[in-house]
């Protein structure tokens, strides 16, 4: 990590999208388990989702980013077909 | 051209003010600074002044305005005294680790309670730790010659830090003084066009302020901090010289009066330290071997010279307008006190704490300060705490 003497003076951020370097994955305690079966692809999980941590491709579901994910538990909260089951992180951490 | 006026203390503050022109004023009334801002005000409303002047409903949103105008490539300036200073607490904070440059005068007054609205040093000595440069003023013509500074200090690049710019509540704020105020257009030059770093209305180059800033990178923004402020001492220095070539008055940190073959050494800041000169002035005539140093800036503190000051005398005392209690002497004592620690001569230090909430002190207290100091080196015993004009 950076010394004293190589950051922004008190605490600026300088360089606009730059959270993308701040892995925030490791903060969660829950993890969003995605159903594809009984996903509907409506996509209210990746416009709820504070953290930009629902995948998309080709404008479909296919996964959180596990890197950024917080384990916030909103996209299982919000999935209106209970795609989405939270689970405990100690049960995917070795 | 320059003229010379009789000016109170706080309307030598806002003619500098009105000089420096700033962006954005934001404040709240609070005595003894009322009158600095009533006169300010009155030069916005008269279109002397291109300032947007913000009327807050309280001292906490002033200095978050201030916080908000600064950031956003605003020079802004605020004042206060004592309790709403105090009321300021978390953002002055704020400020000085944002590394927001602006410019405060503080009008000292006592920090309540028991409620009182008269001077002491209560109110900036609470924050003598926030991270805000801390200068000192001893008459009208310091108070307008040190805003005008500040300001400068402020923005410079090795510095990027607020400014207290202090004078003693009443005491100046309130006595009418010969000042001399610079010609409009020769301050304008002095100060110069602001250019921010890193400004939020800058939206070619987005920036983020006041992020969290957590265990991982915020002793590192605090060693920046420590960087500003001794970055500063040259600074000072530097622009106190400067202002000296175009007004004829230079400052630096410290102003030493009698002190080149002085024995017994005074050290005050304010407003005290005129009337020590009056009576380093009279002992002299008697042949007493007495000197005065001022210290303008208390942030940074000046230990090099002041120890390399004090170090020839044979007795210091050091009064202090405020109280640090349950601590070795006042806030200026342990600082006194400190610089001298490591100095193979260490004269012995007296420590007179005086004035609070307004409390006079006169010439016939300071002589029996500098009498205290010859019984103390004549015997080597001496009081090291005294409450100057305290009834017991
Ligand atoms: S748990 Fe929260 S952070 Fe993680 S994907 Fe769901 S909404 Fe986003
Ligand atoms: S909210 Fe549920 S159904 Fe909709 S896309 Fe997300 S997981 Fe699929």
């Amino acid at each position: 990590m950076k010394g004293y003497k190589e950051i922004p003076l008190g605490g600026k951020i300088i360089e606009a999208g730059n959270a993308e370097k701040y892995e925030t994955g490791s903060w969660r305690t829950y993890r969003p388990i995605w159903d594809k079966e009984k996903c509907k692809n409506c996509l209210l999980c990746w416009i709820y989702c504070p953290d930009s941590s629902i995948i998309l491709k080709d404008g479909k579901m296919v996964g959180q980013d596990y890197r950024f994910c917080k384990g916030c538990g909103i996209c299982a909260r919000e999935c209106p077909f209970q795609a989405i089951e939270m689970k405990p992180e100690s049960e995917y951490k070795k | 051209m320059t003229q010379t006026l009789a000016l109170t203390g706080n309307e030598a503050g806002a003619a500098a003010m009105r000089q420096i022109n700033p962006d954005v004023v934001a404040a709240y009334p609070i005595t003894p600074q009322t009158e600095l801002m009533h006169a300010f005000s009155k030069f916005v409303a008269d279109g002397k002044v291109k300032t947007e002047l913000i009327l807050v409903e309280s001292e906490h949103s002033a200095m978050s305005a201030c916080i908000g105008s600064a950031s956003a490539g605003a020079r802004t300036m605020t004042a206060t005294s004592a309790n709403g200073l105090a009321l300021m607490w978390e953002v002055v904070y704020i400020a000085a680790s944002l590394r927001i440059p602006m410019v405060m005068p503080v009008v000292n007054r006592a920090l309540s309670g028991p409620i009182n609205i008269h001077c002491d040093h209560s109110d900036t000595m609470g924050c003598r730790d926030s991270g805000w440069l801390q200068l000192f003023s001893e008459n009208s013509q310091e108070a307008y010659d040190n805003v005008i500074q500040a300001m400068r200090i402020a923005e410079h690049k090795d510095v990027l830090l607020p400014v207290m710019v202090t004078w003693d509540g009443f005491i100046i704020s309130h006595t009418t003084e010969r000042v001399e105020i610079l010609d409009d257009g020769t301050v304008k030059k002095f100060i110069g066009e602001y250019t921010p770093e890193r400004p939020l209305l800058d939206t070619d180059n987005p920036v983020t302020i006041g992020p969290l800033d957590l265990s991982d990178y915020f002793f590192e923004h605090k060693r920046q901090q420590v960087d500003g402020v001794n970055n500063a001492y040259q600074v000072i220095k530097d622009i106190g010289k400067e202002y000296g070539k175009l007004s004829g008055r230079s400052y630096g940190l410290v102003e030493e009066y009698q002190t080149d073959d002085a024995e017994m050494i005074a050290v005050a800041l304010g407003s005290t330290a005129g009337t020590i000169k009056a009576v380093v002035d009279r002992l002299r005539r008697e042949g007493m071997k007495v000197g005065l140093l001022k210290i303008r800036s208390f942030r940074p503190f000046p230990f090099a010279d002041v120890a390399s000051i004090l170090r020839k005398a044979k007795a210091i005392a050091v009064f202090d307008r405020s109280i640090a209690y349950g601590s070795m002497g006042g806030p200026l004592f342990g600082e006194i006190r400190s610089a001298l620690y490591g100095e193979k001569e260490q004269p012995p230090a007296l420590n007179y704490v005086y004035g609070l909430g307004g409390r006079d002190i006169n010439t016939a207290q300071i002589e029996g300060v500098y009498q205290d100091l010859e019984k103390a080196i004549k015997t080597n015993k001496y009081q090291t705490i005294k409450y100057l004009g305290v009834r017991e």
